[in-house]
């Protein structure tokens, strides 16, 4: 027994029927979920949520779907890990890594999203999911269709990490690349969408499905102690998780969980794909598209369809974008891994490499508690590192090769 | 001068199932009131009250977005071609 009242457009208001559809009919807004939130206050507390499971479905009740979850049980509730030596490092006293490197079952942020759509598909009667990915989320998609029992027919732009495709293929997933970029494969899947009756999690699923990340941020709330940050810094792509996590901190407000909220959400793109983040700095809420260039792949939607609302959150929370570039993305992804033990993907470099440059400019204070975003996991993105270490050494099986080895290697 | 005006499936309701349509103006803001001439209604959708064209709607001049243009004021000439397009639905269709 779900909370949703029905879908309503974002921009004029229009109520809809809970239906597998995303735009507006009348001005062509997104639709976003409109909850009863009269009704979940009084079912959920402190208490109610921390008795929940160890998951993301501890917070159920302020997921859109009707029934109860079918697939992704154990997803979510990863570690808020207290980064005290990447904070020495950067100069930061409160400093916290949200980690869905270890999100189960696809090791990243993209599986919250999908047990919701597919629980949600499931709902509305689809026997077969699909998507347009960078990655991430054709493996979570995969994942979760083969659990559900579905078909999944996953579609991704070509050139993709090794790791991205193996990860999905695994599954037994229908899995095809298309000449051009991730904006030409979402384009694509509009027009396939015509043709086949699928839930795209992404396209006519999306309203349900992006509201799988606000359980990113109620995480963040609760593991800090029931507060949220001062800082937040988000990776950018399509700008959905951006404007989920500030949702989820002010649904949190609203019903009396914490306090008042005063986060600064910061955005995070790489200089290759940086159009939310341009339109910040620009002062301008209109996103000028752009062809992506960038090893951080998974973020690299050149014409992202929320891009307007992940500028007017970061304007809105008094935080801000910045950008920084490949070199900066591998050098900072090193950084997270030698200071906290954590190997995110380039994504993960993006945030980090951001938190950097905010610092620099004062916008991120010392004193300040600051969350940084890792939504995606190292081993699915190694080429990012081609070149980055010369092989190990390989020596004979005896002491006197070790201690020759090990003693040159100390003046590496 | 008339050009060619290419009209979204979601509006097409509103155009008698055309999906193109001959208007005539000087600039994007004329075709728009013209296009409104020929099918009642059809600027509302499209526009905002004060004549601007929806943030979820983008109006292509020749392949090229009118915002990295001069918006409604840009100029039209004879044989340009013009697609009305929504934003999120990601294609022409």
């Amino acid at each position: 027994m779900g909370f949703v009242k029905g879908l309503r457009c974002k921009e004029c208001g229009k109520n809809y029927e809970k239906l597998p559809i995303h735009v507006c009919e009348y001005c062509f807004g997104p639709l976003e979920v409109d909850y009863d939130y009269t009704a979940i206050g009084k079912v959920v507390s402190r208490k109610s949520i921390q008795d929940g499971p160890p998951s993301m479905w501890r917070y159920k009740e302020f997921m859109p779907i009707d029934e109860a979850p079918k697939v992704g049980l154990h997803t979510g509730f990863t570690p808020l890990v207290r980064a005290k030596n990447l904070g020495k490092a950067l100069g930061l006293k409160e400093l916290y890594i949200k980690n869905d490197s270890v999100n189960h079952p696809t090791f990243s942020f993209k599986d919250r999203v999908v047990a919701v759509a597919v629980s949600k598909a499931i709902e509305f009667g689809f026997d077969t999911v699909s998507c347009a990915s960078t990655g991430n989320l054709a493996n979570s998609v995969a994942a979760h269709a083969a659990e559900a029992g579905l078909k999944s027919c996953i579609i991704i732009p070509d050139g993709l990490e090794a790791g991205k495709i193996l990860g999905t293929q695994i599954y037994g997933s229908q899995l095809i690349a298309v000449h051009g970029s991730y904006d030409d494969v979402n384009r694509l899947c509009s027009e396939i969408g015509s043709n086949h009756d699928w839930a795209f999690v992404n396209i006519n699923i999306r309203p349900y499905y992006g509201d799988g990340s606000k359980t990113y941020g109620y995480e963040i709330a609760e593991q800090l102690g029931w507060k949220t940050p001062d800082n937040v810094i988000v990776p950018v792509a399509g700008s959905s998780l951006i404007t989920k996590i500030y949702k989820a901190f002010h649904e949190f407000e609203m019903l009396g969980l914490i306090g008042k909220v005063n986060t600064k959400v910061f955005a995070a793109q790489a200089t290759g794909c940086a159009p939310v983040t341009t339109a910040i700095k620009n002062g301008t809420d209109t996103i000028i598209p752009v062809k992506p260039n960038t090893i951080a792949k998974s973020i690299a939607i050149g014409n992202p369809a929320d891009g307007y609302y992940g500028v007017k959150t970061a304007n809105e929370s008094g935080g801000w974008g910045e950008d920084v570039s490949d070199e900066e993305v591998v050098a900072s992804m090193k950084l997270l891994a030698e200071t906290e033990g954590i190997f995110t993907e380039t994504a993960g470099g993006v945030t980090v490499g951001v938190t950097q440059k905010l610092i620099k400019q004062g916008r991120i204070k010392p004193d300040e508690t600051t969350v940084i975003c890792v939504t995606g996991n190292g081993l699915k993105t190694q080429e990012a590192l081609t070149g980055q270490f010369t092989p190990p050494a390989v020596i004979d099986c005896n002491i006197q090769s070790f201690e020759e080895e090990f003693a040159n290697s100390l003046t590496v | 001068m008339p050009v060619k005006v290419r009209i979204p499936t979601p509006l097409m309701k509103l155009t008698n199932n055309q999906a193109e349509i001959s208007a005539e103006g000087a600039t994007i803001a004329d075709i728009l009131n013209n296009l409104e001439s020929q099918f009642a209604g059809i600027k509302e959708r499209i526009c905002e009250e004060n004549g601007t064209p929806r943030r979820f709607i983008n109006i292509y001049l020749n392949e090229e977005d009118i915002r990295f243009l001069e918006g409604e004021k840009t100029p039209i000439k004879d044989g340009d071609e013009i697609s009305i397009i929504p934003a999120i639905a990601g294609g022409v269709r």
